[in-house]
């Protein structure tokens, strides 16, 4: 990008006209840069245009207005300007092969059942052949069209350091030949799944890291839950995608009573339940009845993310901790952790079980070497046994616990809700 | 298409049977191994390959001074060497990969894929 291109793209927004062009830039981006990526077959030429094509947006649409298909605008003001460079180039250095993708309006290869440039980029950008961290960074910003500076404080790296990170990744993509296709149908599982695997990763940073509404960690959640439904208009019928849809809405909708006032965390049981945003948990409920019949009508066996978003869904049903069924939830941890075996399942199953028969019995299996070995040292692992032993009356060990909890996380909102735990203990 | 180094890497210390672990599972993996390479013949994909000697058997030199100055190798102490490769010639990163795996599986051995920025 050209220093006064980048300079006014990621001019921060003040006034409100401007603030409109990149809601609907931001909206267009996956759609805008898949179009040229497919055109010119390179990732950084179609970031420059769409780029550029943001800068004359910029000037026209506050004083013309938006035009009726901004999409289809920004498209073609890009396409021409990506022209325009390579014939520039081509003079320069008689450059010929440029000439060939200048004349070329050869229809895209197909993409299978749907055809859509946003689904070959997402694969590309999700490619197994890149560090999952460079996946993540490379999808928000070719399709979520987040900035390198967003991007970067957002995972909390310098913005050089997420800047090399991603121009890494696209250089990796140029010279080893990653393609831009949807993959074939026997790799379509695998493949999918670590897209789906990004776009979880993106919004548990969103929700895990932000304490209340932190805009920057607002912006991941919202953007994993966009990708994830434009990854449903493209595969309807993956029961997967439908299942991390259900689930991260699921867990959104308790973002606001996730966090309390004061900046700590509210357990499930504290939260306050009224405050759960009803339109999301009704959303999240239809997806997840969508697939339970879908399940029961071909035999398939769901996926992790529709087991979790399952288990979600009893926990959204309930009108209180009390009141949920918590042999379902059993019921659906040991199907997870039949499809999905990790020590993580594994200690999420022993705290329902704690609900269903009692602390002593959930102590038990958090303590047994396949979970208690493995977990040495996670915080979630100490938080658990922490609470089970002040279930248990067992004070003195409980306090040494949340000490291990609260020493094994960064995060202030947990940090706060242990450390209160703690001081809770009457300890002789 | 771009052209692809696909190296196999090994264990340094080879016994009688090369890396295998026994003399049949040797002979297997060499069988394996030359169907693969007449299958990428066929399928158009095969440029060049081959296995090498052991790594105890290289020689270092360094060309860049006055006199070249010729040391023992191999250039890097490892615990792992490369003990052969195949150059093919592939239309993308997914059919390389996807060949990448099937020679793995073949020799027995952790494949790396590499694009050459050319050949000469």
């Amino acid at each position: 990008m050209t220093p006064v291109v980048e300079e006014v793209a990621q001019r921060p927004s003040r006034d409100p006209g401007r603030a409109a062009v990149e809601r609907v830039f931001r909206e267009e981006h996956g759609r805008l840069v898949a179009a040229l990526v497919r055109r010119f077959g390179d990732l950084d030429l179609a970031e420059d245009m769409a780029a550029e094509a943001l800068v004359v947006a910029l000037e026209r649409w506050p004083a013309d207005g938006v035009p009726p298909n901004p999409g289809g605008w920004l498209t073609t003001t890009a396409a021409r300007r990506g022209i325009d460079r390579i014939r520039r180039e081509r003079q320069r250095d008689a450059k010929h092969q440029a000439a060939a993708m200048i004349e070329d309006d050869t229809p895209p290869e197909p993409t299978g059942p749907v055809e859509d440039d946003r689904l070959r980029l997402i694969f590309t950008c999700c490619h197994p052949a890149l560090a999952p961290e460079a996946r993540v960074a490379l999808t928000l910003r070719m399709l979520g069209g987040l900035t390198v500076p967003d991007i970067a404080r957002a995972f909390l790296v310098r913005e050089t350091t997420m800047g090399q990170r991603i121009s890494r990744a696209k250089a990796k993509i140029k010279a080893a030949g990653i393609p831009f296709r949807v993959p074939s149908a026997e790799d379509l599982p695998e493949r999918v799944s670590a897209v789906l695997a990004v776009i979880y990763l993106v919004f548990n940073e969103g929700y895990l890291a932000g304490a209340g509404d932190d805009p920057v960690s607002r912006d991941l959640t919202d953007e994993a839950i966009r990708l994830c439904r434009q990854l449903r208009e493209l595969l309807p019928d993956d029961g997967e995608v439908i299942g991390l849809l259900a689930l991260m809405l699921l867990i959104d909708a308790r973002r606001a009573a996730r966090v309390s006032a004061s900046g700590e965390l509210v357990t499930l049981e504290e939260q306050d339940r009224g405050g759960w945003d009803r339109d999301l948990i009704a959303a999240g409920h239809a997806l997840v009845r969508e697939r339970i019949n879908a399940v029961a009508r071909t035999g398939e066996r769901p996926g992790p993310y529709q087991l979790m978003a399952a288990i979600n869904a009893v926990h959204t049903d309930a009108p209180s901790v009390r009141d949920t069924d918590w042999s379902q939830v059993v019921a659906l941890y040991d199907q997870l952790y039949a499809v999905q075996p990790t020590p993580v399942v594994a200690l999420n199953r022993a705290v329902a079980v704690a609900e269903l028969d009692g602390p002593a019995v959930a102590l038990a299996l958090v303590d047994h070497p396949a979970i208690a070995v493995p977990l040495e040292g996670y915080h979630a692992w100490h938080a658990t046994r922490a609470d089970l032993l002040r279930r248990l009356g067992r004070g003195a060990e409980a306090a040494r616990e949340y000490d291990a909890a609260i020493a094994a996380t960064d995060n202030s909102a947990e940090r706060a809700h242990l450390g209160r735990r703690r001081d809770q203990l009457v300890i002789a | 298409m771009t052209h692809y180094l696909m190296s196999v890497h090994g264990a340094a210390e080879r016994n009688e049977f090369g890396d295998y672990g026994s003399k049949e599972e040797m002979e297997q993996a060499f069988a394996d191994t030359g169907a693969f390479n007449e299958r990428l013949q066929q399928q158009g994909y095969w440029v060049f390959a081959g296995g090498l000697q052991p790594a105890g058997t290289a020689t270092v030199v360094d060309g860049r001074g006055d006199s070249p100055v010729i040391t023992d190798g191999p250039y890097l102490e490892s615990k792992e060497y490369i003990g052969g490769f195949w150059v093919i010639d592939a239309p993308d990163l997914d059919v390389a990969l996807k060949l990448a795996a099937e020679g793995s599986k073949a020799c027995r051995g952790v494949v790396e894929v590499r694009p050459f920025d050319g050949l000469a």
